[in-house]
């Protein structure tokens, strides 16, 4: 298997972007990640996208956005895992150059959930569920993630207190990213009165509908040598991919994100580290119960402790394992296609010490943890610069 | 939209619970499948599932999706039923959502769940009441 870097990046503003088309948002991520990069030719190109149908109307996206690019001809390909699909569109785009296949490859990811009512989203978003015997019933996506939060609170004593702290945390990093949709400093007592959604989490508790894109320009380390001139040397070290019953009546448990270890523990194999090891974390916060359960899948925390790590700052900035330094899904926003991109966009940023304010200072080894539906699947990647 | 098809071919699971028994391990699978999740078994028996059980977890919908608007606040629970299957469903009869617990015992009973619009197909199924008895 060949060594892989990630040489490019960009990002268009995350937020209602109701001025623009999906394919122009994701064009604007493409070029910006050529531009970082360096690079004009292309192996192939692939979209991480949930759902185009549902949202715009729109399948068969991969062409269209490569000829929006000025590339058709190129080979592209979208793959879909829910929210996850960003965090897959990388997988499978590492894949082809770990294998040899590809030398360069445009690592994209998108979604545009505003040309549609919030009624038509929730419902789109529901999709990622099991549609036939738990949407049916008029469950939502909020609602399977209360039902969850509900279990680790009363298994672990988890309070509505700490999972409104990973909401403040994540708002307060948000502030430092101009990227972010919502620049909104928040505190305990607006995520407790925020409007109830799906008891136990409100409003504040859930990541906001987005528009936006993100990409990657990936190559193997020998062609990305020849690239990256004076900068630093982002290697991806680690990839891990694995799934659960989407269903909650077929999960084993109720308070871990199975899928989650898993592709954790897979991620840590490949890189041949242990969580201990890494010094900042992008993981899938869509709800504040999210995260918690997250850090502690991943081994950050002990099962049931993930709450009390957020409400003593050891996932803050300057804390022990700083958690969505970009503001996470919750303030960043959750343009659901683009944020395994974006999340690795930031951890990339980390590891070149180009993350301004949020900068955690002396990362080196970096991790993304992207999420689909209620933890139907989980991407891991872990990231190290040479 | 629930197309006909749909409608029909979920017929003996909405309406009449019906799951399967795998003949290897015993395991009860609802709805149906190919192959059992416990043991890997191929072959099954029909059974219908119990009606009694008790709330796994819970949640009570505020924001609704398509088709439910009219019944929010909406008590949707995970229920426990007393053979060990699963079932995730709608909870009725619960004047105040405030009364449901974790551990509270349920029955399941016929309802309507939605309705496509006017002219679309209603849905029925099983929702859980508070098992009184």
């Amino acid at each position: 298997m060949r060594e892989v870097a990630v040489i490019g990046t960009g990002l268009t503003d995350f937020g209602e972007v109701w001025g623009k088309s999906l394919r122009t948002l994701w064009a604007e991520a493409a070029l910006a990640a050529l531009a970082d990069a360096g690079v004009d030719e292309l192996d192939l190109i692939t979209v991480g996208c949930m759902s185009p149908g549902l949202f715009i109307g729109q399948e068969h996206l991969a062409s269209l956005v490569a000829d929006e690019l000025g590339m058709a001809g190129v080979g592209a390909a979208r793959v879909e895992s829910a929210c996850a699909s960003g965090g897959l569109a990388l997988r499978a785009g590492f894949a082809e150059v770990a294998a040899g296949l590809a030398d360069v490859v445009l690592v994209t990811g998108v979604e545009k959930m505003t040309d549609v009512d919030g009624a038509t989203a929730t419902y789109s978003l529901g999709t990622a569920a099991d549609q036939e015997w738990e949407g049916f019933h008029g469950i939502t996506f909020p609602g399977l993630y209360a039902m969850l939060a509900r279990a680790h609170m009363e298994a672990h004593g988890t309070t509505r207190e700490q999972l409104a702290a990973v909401a403040v945390k994540n708002h307060a990093n948000g502030l430092l990213n101009p990227h972010a949709q919502y620049h909104l400093r928040v505190t305990m007592e607006d995520v407790l009165r925020s409007t109830m959604v799906a008891e136990p989490l409100r409003l504040l508790d859930c990541s906001p509908i987005t528009d936006g894109a993100a990409a990657l320009v990936i190559a193997s380390v020998e062609r990305a040598r020849e690239l990256v001139g004076d900068r630093p040397l982002v290697k991806i070290t680690g990839s891990g991919l694995a799934t659960d019953a989407i269903s909650l009546a077929n999960r084993g448990s109720l308070t871990e994100l199975a899928a989650v270890r898993l592709a954790g523990e897979r991620a840590y194999r490949m890189s041949g580290r242990t969580p201990s090891d890494i010094h900042v974390a992008e993981v899938h916060d869509c709800f504040t119960i999210a995260e918690i359960m997250a850090t502690e899948a991943l081994g950050f925390f002990d099962e049931g402790s993930g709450g009390s790590a957020v409400e003593k700052g050891l996932t803050a900035l300057g804390g022990r394992i700083p958690v969505n330094p970009s503001g996470g899904l919750k303030s960043k926003g959750h343009p659901v296609g683009a944020t395994g991109v974006a999340q690795i966009a930031e951890i990339v940023a980390q590891l070149r010490g180009e993350a301004g304010q949020r900068q955690v200072e002396g990362a080196r080894i970096g991790l993304a943890q992207n999420m689909g539906g209620s933890g139907g699947t989980s991407v891991v990647h872990i990231l190290e610069v040479a | 939209m629930t197309f006909p098809a749909r409608a029909w071919r979920e017929f003996p699971q909405r309406y009449r619970l019906e799951a399967s028994r795998c003949t290897d391990c015993s395991k009860v699978l609802y709805p149906p499948r190919v192959v059992c999740p416990g043991c890997g078994g191929r072959s099954f028996e029909t059974v219908e599932l119990p009606r009694k059980g008790k709330i796994v977890t819970f949640t009570v919908v505020h924001v609704p999706p398509s088709g439910f608007a009219e019944q929010v606040p909406l008590p949707i629970a995970l229920v426990e039923l007393d053979n060990g299957a699963r079932i995730m469903v709608q909870v009725g009869d619960v004047a105040e959502p405030g009364e449901l617990r974790t551990g509270m015992p349920v029955r399941l009973e016929f309802r309507r769940i939605s309705s496509d619009g006017e002219a679309g197909i209603i849905c029925y199924g099983h929702k859980a009441v508070p098992d009184r008895s």
